[in-house]
Order: structure tokens, then C-alpha cells, then sequence
């Protein structure tokens, strides 16, 4: 979910038209625009990249990992 | 859409290709083994590749006493338990927090300890204990709530620490020696806070490697293709979107910071050192197992109950002799029928249907 | 006055002249028809042909919530009731019970809600009660409707009518009722553009009868327990299998954010302005087409089969292709901890 507002230690956060609050104590380094992963009112963690389209992308990287086939 | 099964088709067969034979994955997280049922993921595996569901469910292993502790506390007359949600049907030695609410306990359902926080500051009067379960994804967010209701000098708030950390438990478990595994699916929020450098060991000491996988299905069937690919066992992660080597480290000084370790005592698993975190001392005015003397009475585990050994990964629910007959959601006799994330729960819930 | 502005009082519910003034400036008021008017106890319809009727409790807490309130609840789903029996709504009663000190300017607007979806719906609300309860009871109001329809097919619309290779059709997205309560509760601190659906769905049902005639079989509303349970009674009822397809239930993305966050399965989130119609293959078009011309069913959707297979089961095919059992859901919506 993506931050719209920061207000002390506390977010506001957005995806597909729901919002939420959450706390950023264990995150103390996000800043507006970044995308968290939330965990029990708390973000645990920034997200690499944009979660929008969340499915879309994690297909992209599957097609990616399946011609990658050097991997694993 | 028709090319997002193709892909996942595609994935499957690769597995196969890949496994080269019998291989068995036990993941250990609750969210797993939902999402292995829920998408159907053992139809798309191979035959021979078994899933199995290890002790990842926070209710489930939760120990009996632990649970009549829970309850002593909340027929206090003066106290509003707080807890997540699925605690709330468990069956206890001879009742459940549903029932003593029903009969006047004042039990609240809440989805952030910072509620339990909040809720405190609300009525002064009243003793707010909160239940801390879960592994290291929410242990910090209870410590961060012990931290503020401090800040706030709130005199009424407290914690029950149940709280257990996943590396003992799986050394536990390849110790004793009961299932034969060939890699872990290893959880993926827990990984976010703490990083893999904790699951090394199951390499080192005992030749398992891991793959911390995301939740979608098409995470988890990248995870197993990870796992059937290690030449040698290997601690890898799929969910590189959210999991990083080295974790969060904020959240890992403040589980250090309230918490420190002790013996913990796991259903099915019995007590495993180490295993658990506890306030510590700075804390202990915030400890509701110091702050409360209750008698939870005597222990009773359920006649016949298996979930010791499906928790370990050694019966599959559907090899329960009460499985689908004298314990079903509706009517569940352990907790891993009751918790949304128990492994019978999930089978039941989500069973494949047999060709007709 | 007290702050907040006029309350109702125990006495209002005693019966005597606060209580007249009450009915007269607050129910009659807002149902305003002829019937209703004659404050006889009983009131006398003509009806010819068959009727259904049918009764509903409603509950609901918050009393408002995002797309509706108590009173249109209360309207809606005694008329849905009756359209699944194929009757269209004829009168409607409505029992009040409600707490000590509950604000007078509340009732109203709540009453006002009810006469405007019953207007919408084409049926009056013809008699009523009222009892006033102490503070602390009652959570505010409860409102108890009964209704009684007439039955215009002539073909029997039930569970039993239901045959092998009918079709499934759901008219619009699933868990948007359930989802807007729950953020109107505040539980679970998430706000959210999700709206109830709650609606009158007699002029949906007349049209898709009106298009498919004998071909409508079953017609069922998936309220408390969800399309999950709607779906998995059936099957168990009949005795015969259904196959439906994941991705072809409609579920709006804010509605699958939620769940995804909080836990739930859409399929068993109660709705309050959806309908499930088993039709006659060779007419199955038809009803969609009809549906889908109605302001409440532009997102109709063919979703699922009645088969002969996996009798008195439900198997839902998922996105990847694997098949997995529905079933109804067990006790208390709890949302999943870790």
C-alpha cells in the first residue's frame, strides 16, 4: 500500500480505494510515495517497488524466471 | 486469464522435470498453508512431491495451559482481554474465550496490538491485558506497542507474551527425526523482519535448504521450482519484493529491546529452549503473567486429538480418525481445525474435489 | 430537549397519547398511503392468486453505514425475500423496538429511508408497532419487517425445480455490504469507497422472469453466509453438483484489497442487493440480456453450472486451473492474525 500522508510516527495509506492508518515505528525511514508492506497496524517493511498492479507484476516475473533458465 | 495459468502450468511442469523423483517440503507458516489449499497448489505439484504443513500457525501451537492461562485471566472481573481473532473460538481445557464472553467476559477482538494500546487509554478502570501471539512478524508490533503504552504511562495496560521464534522449533523438529524433509518453504513476513541469516543452520547442521516464498500461488510454485533446482541445499528467497538477506533491523532491536528468550512450550512440539520470548525485566510492570496471579486450573488436552502430530508434520489431517467426523469448523476439538491458518482447517475448507 | 435535540421516552412505547403523536408524526408521516392511514391494528389488502410472505429481523450495528442504513435494510430484503418466491411485493409491516433516549430526529431519517425504498420498490408499508426499551437494550433500534407478495409465475420456483445443465447467474459483485459495515464499524480502522448494495430487486426479478419465463428455476439472494453458502445449499439441497468459475464472480478490486489485507473470503461476505438465478440453458442468454438492462444488473455474470457430478458439492475452479470444494462458513467472521 502506498503512503499519502505522513503525521508523527503514523501513515496514511492507500490501494484500490481503501485507506488505512498504520505506524511507522518499525519503519521509521518511509516517506511519502514509498509502498509498505503492513502487518497487524504496523508497515514491517518498504516494498522495493510499486505494489500497484501487484499480480500483474509478480506474473512478469515469473514469465522472466521461466526463460531465466540459468537461474535457481 | 488464459496465459496466467499457461505460466503457472508451465511452472508445474518444470517442477516435475526438476524434482527428479519423491521430494517432501514442509512450510511452517500459517498464511502458506492457506494459500497451498485455498489455490489448489497439490493438484498442480507432481505426485510425488508432498506439501506438508509444519507448526507455522500461531494459535495452533499455542500449548493447552497457555490457553486456560488466557482464560483465568479473562473471567477477572476487572480485565478486557484483548487478541487477535482466531484465539477467540480455540477450545480450551474446558471452555473458549467465545463462550466466556457469551457468559459476560469482556473479550475484544482486535487486528493491532496498538488497538489493546488505545483501549487502555480509554478506560483507565479497566485492566487491559493483551495476547501476544505470533512469531517474529508481529512480535515486533507488540513491543512497539509495550514502548508507546509506556511512553503514555498507561498504568492499566499489560502483555501476555506467548510469543515463540521460529529457528529452535525447526531444530526441534529435524532433531527428532519423526519427518524427512528435503527443503522448507520458509515464511515470507517473518523473513522481513528478520532477514535469512537465521536459517542457515538447516544447511550447516543439518543439509535442508530453504526458500523464503511470497504468498500469491504463483510465489509459492517459484519457490518449489527454486527448491527442486538446488543442486546442494541452499537458503534462497523468491519474495525478493518485500524480503531482503539482512531483514528490518529496526524491528529486530525492538523485539530485542522488550523481549528476550526463553523456553517456550509448543502443542505437539512439547517445551523447546529458547524457543519463546518474554518481557523482560525492565518491563515487568507491563507483564501480565507477572502482574496477574491466576490459577488456570488443570490441564486438559482433547481425547483423541492429533494436533500434536499434524502440527509436526508427521499426519496429515485427512489421516486424523476425527477429521470430517467429530472435529470439523463447526464443531472443532483441536486447534488446528479452529485457527483459519491451522492445517486441518485449511484441508477441510479447502479439500480438492476427486474425480467423479 | 435535551442536547442533541428530542429523544424517544420510555412512554412512547406505553401505547397512550405519546405514543399516537409518534406514530402519527413520525411513521404515518414517512409511509404516508391510505392503508396505513386508518391506524386500524389490522390492515385489509386484496389480493387474488397465491401470496408469500416472509419476515426479517434486522440487527444491523452501525445503525448508517456507507450506501444505506437500518431502514433501507429493513425495506430491501423483506421485498428480496419475496422476489425469490417470485411475488411481487404487495405491503409491507414494520415493528419498531427501540432504546430510551434514542434521538427523534434519527428515527425520522431512518423512516425516511424505509418510505423511500419502499417507494422505489413499489410497495407501502401498511402497519406497524412500536415498543421502547430501556437505555442499554436494543443497541439503539431494531426494526422487524414482514411482507406479503403475490406470486405472478405459475411455474414452481424453487430449489426443486433446479435441473442438471442450468445455468448460474449472479447479478452483480460480491462483498461490498459486508465490507462497508465493516469499515462503518471502525473495528479494523480502514476507511474505504466501497459502498453497500443494499437495494430493492423486484424490477430486476420481474425482468429476468419476464425474459425467461419457466426457465428461471431458482432465484436466491446471498445475504448472511454469502454467494458460499447460497451455492453450497443448493447443491446440498438438490443433490446435484455445481461447478462455478473463480474469476468469473465479480468482486470489486476495493473488495478484493480488503480481504486480501484483512483476511476474509469474498464469496462468503453478505450482500443486500444480489440475486443468484438457476436458468434453463436454452434461455440463459436471455435472462443475462434482461439482467444486464437493469440498473442493478450491468455487472450480471454467468458464473457456474448445475451438473451432475460431485453431487450435493460445490466445486470452484480457480484461476489456475485446480478445483477446490466451497463450503459454507463457520461461526463469527474472525479476520486472520499473522
Amino acid at each position: 500500500m502506498r503512503i499519502t500522508q505522513i503525521d508523527g510516527g503514523r501513515a496514511t495509506i492507500e490501494a484500490d480505494g481503501l485507506v488505512q492508518h498504520t505506524s511507522l515505528a518499525l519503519v521509521p525511514e518511509a516517506g511519502v510515495g514509498d509502498y509498505v508492506l503492513v502487518h497487524a497496524g504496523y508497515a514491517i517493511t518498504v516494498l522495493d517497488e510499486e505494489e500497484a498492479d501487484e499480480r500483474l507484476k509478480l506474473f512478469a516475473e515469473l514469465e522472466e524466471f521461466e526463460r531465466g533458465e540459468g537461474g535457481g | 486469464m488464459a496465459e496466467r495459468s499457461d505460466v503457472l502450468r508451465g511452472i508445474a511442469a518444470k517442477l516435475a522435470a526438476a524434482a527428479g523423483g519423491p521430494r517432501t517440503y514442509m512450510e511452517v507458516c500459517g498464511t502458506h498453508t492457506m494459500a497451498i489449499s485455498r489455490f489448489g497448489l497439490r493438484d498442480l505439484v507432481p505426485p510425488e512431491m508432498r506439501l506438508v504443513s509444519g507448526p507455522g500457525c500461531p494459535v495452533c501451537v499455542t500449548a493447552m495451559g497457555d490457553l486456560d492461562l488466557v482464560v483465568a485471566l479473562a473471567r477477572l472481573p476487572d480485565v478486557s482481554l484483548a487478541t487477535f481473532g482466531d484465539l477467540v473460538r480455540v477450545p480450551s481445557s474446558t471452555t473458549s474465550l467465545a463462550e466466556e464472553r457469551a457468559a459476560g467476559a469482556d473479550v475484544h477482538v482486535l487486528y493491532s496490538a496498538a488497538d489493546a494500546v488505545e483501549l487502555a487509554a480509554d478506560d483507565a478502570r479497566r485492566q487491559v491485558v493483551f495476547v501476544g501471539i505470533g512469531f517474529e512478524t508481529t512480535a515486533p508490533t507488540v513491543a512497539a506497542a509495550l514502548l508507546e503504552a509506556r511512553a503514555r504511562d498507561l498504568a492499566n495496560f499489560s502483555v501476555l507474551s506467548l510469543h515463540k521464534t521460529m529457528p529452535m522449533a525447526l531444530r526441534a523438529l529435524l532433531a527428532s527425526g519423526d519427518v524427512r524433509l528435503d527443503g522448507f518453504i520458509l515464511p515470507g513476513h517473518v523473513s522481513v523482519v528478520t532477514g535469512t541469516a537465521m536459517y542457515e543452520f538447516l544447511v550447516d547442521e543439518f543439509g535442508v535448504g530453504g526458500v523464503v516464498a511470497g504468498f500469491e500461488a504463483g510465489d509459492v510454485l517459484a519457490a518449489l521450482l527454486m527448491l527442486a533446482r538446488q543442486s546442494s541445499p541452499a537458503i534462497e528467497i523468491q519474495y525478493r519484493r518485500a524480503v531482503h538477506a539482512e531483514g528490518n533491523p529496526t524491528a529486530m532491536a525492538v523485539i530485542e529491546q522488550v523481549f528476550e528468550p526463553c523456553d517456550a512450550d509448543w502443542r505437539g512440539l512439547g517445551v523447546i529452549p529458547g524457543s519463546g520470548l518474554r518481557l523482560r525485566d525492565e518491563f515487568a510492570a507491563f507483564d501480565a503473567a507477572r502482574r496477574f496471579d491466576v490459577d488456570p486450573g488443570e490441564t486438559r488436552e482433547p481425547a483423541g486429538c492429533r494436533c500434536g502430530d499434524v502440527l509436526r508434520g508427521v499426519l496429515d489431517p485427512p489421516q486424523c480418525p476425527l477429521f470430517g467426523r467429530r472435529c470439523t469448523p463447526e464443531t472443532p476439538v483441536g486447534a488446528c481445525m479452529v485457527s483459519s491458518e491451522g492445517s486441518c482447517a485449511a484441508h477441510y475448507r479447502y479439500q480438492a474435489i476427486a474425480d467423479d | 430537549m435535551t442536547e442533541g435535540g428530542a429523544r424517544i421516552l420510555l412512554g412512547h412505547g406505553s401505547g397512550g397519547k405519546l405514543y399516537r403523536d409518534l406514530v402519527r408524526d413520525v411513521f404515518v408521516a414517512a409511509f404516508a398511503n391510505p392503508v396505513l392511514e386508518r391506524l386500524d391494528d389490522a390492515a385489509v389488502l386484496s389480493t387474488s392468486g397465491r401470496i408469500a410472505v416472509t419476515t426479517d429481523a434486522h440487527v444491523v450495528q452501525p445503525l448508517r453505514f456507507p450506501g444505506g442504513d437500518i431502514g433501507v435494510l429493513s425495506v430491501a430484503g423483506t421485498v428480496n425475500d419475496l422476489a425469490t418466491a417470485a411475488a411481487r411485493p404487495l405491503a409491507l409491516s414494520a415493528a419498531f423496538v427501540i432504546e430510551e433516549g434514542f434521538l427523534v430526529d434519527d428515527l425520522v431519517a431512518i423512516c425516511r429511508s424505509m418510505a423511500a425504498t419502499a417507494a422505489a420498490a413499489g410497495v407501502p408499508i401498511v402497519t406497524g408497532d412500536t415498543k421502547v426499551v430501556q437505555r442499554g437494550v436494543a443497541d439503539g433500534l431494531y426494526i422487524t419487517t414482514t411482507g406479503i407478495g403475490e406470486v405472478v409465475a405459475v411455474h414452481e420456483v424453487s430449489a426443486a425445480a433446479v435441473r442438471e445443465g442450468d445455468v448460474l447467474l449472479l447479478s452483480g459483485s460480491v462483498g461490498d455490504h459486508a465490507l462497508a459495515v465493516l469499515a462503518a464499524r471502525g473495528e479494523f480502522h480502514f476507511e474505504t469507497t466501497v459502498e453497500s448494495d443494499c437495494a430493492p430487486l423486484w424490477d430486476l426479478v420481474a425482468a429476468a422472469l419476464e425474459a425467461g419465463g419457466a426457465a428461471v428455476h431458482f432465484m436466491r439472494d446471498p445475504t448472511r453466509g454469502g454467494l458460499a453458502t447460497v451455492l453450497a445449499e443448493l447443491a446440498e439441497t438438490t443433490g446435484l453438483g455445481i461447478d462455478a468459475e473463480e474469476e468469473a464472480i465479480p468482486v470489486l478490486p476495493a473488495v478484493r484489497s480488503i480481504c486480501d489485507l484483512l483476511g476474509y473470503d469474498p464469496l462468503t461476505l453478505a450482500n443486500e442487493g444480489k440475486m443468484l438465478f438457476a436458468v434453463a440453458p436454452e434461455r440463459a442468454d436471455e435472462v443475462l440480456g434482461a439482467l444486464r438492462g437493469c440498473p442493478l444488473g450491468a455487472r450480471a455474470a454467468p458464473i457456474g453450472r448445475v451438473i451432475s457430478g460431485h453431487p450435493g458439492r460445490v466445486a470452484l475452479h480457480t484461476v489456475f486451473g485446480t478445483r477446490r470444494v466451497l463450503d459454507m462458513p463457520v461461526g463469527e467472521l474472525l479476520p486472520r492474525i499473522c
